[in-house]
């Protein structure tokens, strides 16, 4: 297994993990230029969350065979927000960093991410947004080449869904890091994928571009053809919605 | 909510002359008010207080708790009480100090480490299987029957609970901090000070409670061996003459030692725990 830097490309070469026996991850063979957003699409259990895991260099505990190449700065945003209850908010931002300019900078991404005023509080006093999007604040501020996301938005509601998925565009527009996104949302994929793989059974069974232009709206014809077509690849009785 | 509202008011009339719907039964017993929780003692303490003035309860075999506060100021008063409490207090918390430190600094290197945990946790285990007034007849032939023995004594009860409970919240930390420490790249000592300490700190505090009564508890027996000073001691003396108030004062101040170092280690907890209050 290798891991080394092409400025934000990612690369993986007949990727293969399996736990206890069971393969989860099957010969998965896949290059994503720099800066570009990928989605991975796929029903429970299609291998989706291994896939960034592996990326992420956890699961240890997995038997791994193939190779991986992904860039040095590597953030990972994950479902639950995972701040620590017992530091603050901006102490959560700084966890790890050990610049002198570590407390401004995380100061400035919060307000980015809209909570300046929470960098004092106690992360158990913050709402499920804004829990995530103090996530999404220290992912973004080690500046990474690779944000792994694992349905960051899966457990908020979908008025704060919508809001953190524009939040998330903007700020991936002016930092511009290599992004996967793992979600089961398919309408989240179409509004902010370049690029959404399908995976099923632990193999990546399609790959499509999303040539769609930025801001996108759901009532766009193309947008709907892509939806019904995601839709019925992932088992989607179409027809009935 | 506006009263002035529509949907109020169309939904007014539907409730007007019918019965109020009934409501899902608590299950649960609503929050004691504050102080509520002394009643039960007080109770007891007046019904003892009647029996003993109704002549029920005979002085030789239980004095009155009026007789007892009495007894108690006049043993202050006259010096006989509060040396002997000096002196169990230096037990009790010297044993309690290198107790917690050591079950501490143990817990520590067995929860963070792996020959740490080979070779400490089973030996605490064992040691946990065995009563300490099991250790005593040993213990006096190491140690003589001096304060040097008692305070080991202390020492190893405390010990105990003091590992088993760091250890274990050592151990239980969540795997998701684990991992979210592993992708933002902390060091060890970084983990291990942001992460697992502040982790297992409940976990320490439950264990600091356990210990702070733990030591006192342990006190009583072991003032009964080789020595003319401590609140054991003035007690077993009673017991021989028969003085049941001074028995009495005995039991009173281990209770209120007890609910007093208990009500400073919650305090230190509320301290050193403030996040907690946010997670409702």
């Amino acid at each position: 297994m290798t891991i080394h830097d092409f400025r934000g490309t990612v690369s993986t070469r007949g990727l293969t993990r399996s736990f206890k026996g069971r393969t989860v991850l099957r010969d998965v063979t896949l290059d994503i230029p720099r800066g570009q957003f990928v989605a991975l699409l796929g029903e429970s259990g299609s291998g989706k969350t291994t896939l960034l895991r592996a990326l992420a260099g956890l699961d240890d505990d997995a038997e791994s065979s193939g190779s991986y190449a992904v860039p040095q700065s590597v953030s990972v945003l994950f479902q639950d927000a995972r701040l620590l209850p017992w530091l603050s908010v901006i102490d959560n931002l700084t966890l790890g960093l050990r610049h002198a300019q570590a407390v401004p900078e995380a100061q400035a991404m919060l307000e980015a991410v809209g909570i300046g005023d929470k960098a004092a509080a106690w992360p158990g006093t913050l709402s499920g947004g804004q829990k995530q999007r103090a996530a999404l604040a220290r992912s973004l501020l080690r500046g990474p080449d690779l944000l792994l996301a694992d349905e960051p938005f899966g457990a908020l509601d979908a008025l704060t869904r919508l809001k953190m998925h524009a939040l998330l565009f903007r700020l991936v527009e002016r930092q511009r890091p290599t992004v996967i996104l793992v979600t089961h949302d398919v309408d989240e994929a179409l509004l902010l994928a370049d690029r959404i793989l399908v995976l099923r059974g632990g193999t990546i069974a399609e790959d499509h571009a999303v040539p769609l232009p930025h801001p996108r709206r759901t009532s766009h014809p193309d947008f709907e053809r892509l939806r019904l077509r995601l839709l019925a690849s992932l088992g989607v009785e179409t027809d009935l919605i | 909510m506006n009263d002035m509202s529509p949907d109020r008011t169309i939904l007014a009339p539907l409730g007007g002359d019918r019965p109020a719907p009934p409501r899902p039964v608590a299950l649960t017993p609503g929050k004691l008010p504050r102080g509520m929780r002394l009643i039960g003692p007080l109770l007891v303490v007046v019904l003892w207080e009647a029996a003993s003035r109704l002549g029920l309860l005979s002085p030789y075999t239980l004095a009155a708790p009026s007789t007892a506060v009495a007894t108690g100021m006049a043993m202050i008063a006259d010096g006989s009480l509060l040396p002997h409490l000096a002196a169990s207090a230096g037990r009790a918390y010297a044993g309690l100090f290198l107790g917690v430190a050591a079950g501490l600094v143990l817990a520590l290197t067995s929860g963070l480490t792996r020959t740490g945990e080979v070779l400490i946790d089973g030996l605490v285990q064992v040691k946990r299987a065995i009563p300490t007034l099991a250790l005593i007849p040993l213990v006096i032939l190491w140690l003589g029957i001096g304060e040097v023995m008692k305070i080991f004594l202390i020492f190893t009860a405390v010990l105990v609970p003091v590992y088993i409970n760091t250890h274990a919240a050592l151990r239980g930390i969540d795997i998701g901090h684990v991992e979210l420490a592993r992708t933002l790249g902390l060091t060890r000592s970084e983990f291990i000070r942001k992460v697992a300490l502040p982790g297992a700190l409940p976990g320490f505090f439950v264990s600091l409670r356990l210990a702070v009564t733990l030591c006192w508890t342990s006190l009583v027996v072991l003032e009964l061996i080789n020595t003319q000073t401590g609140i054991g001691y003035l007690m077993n003396r009673a017991r021989d003459w028969g003085q049941t108030d001074i028995i009495v004062v005995g039991i009173f101040i281990y209770a209120a030692l007890g609910l007093i170092s208990d009500a400073v280690v919650r305090i230190l907890e509320a301290r050193a725990l403030s996040w907690r209050r946010s997670i409702g």
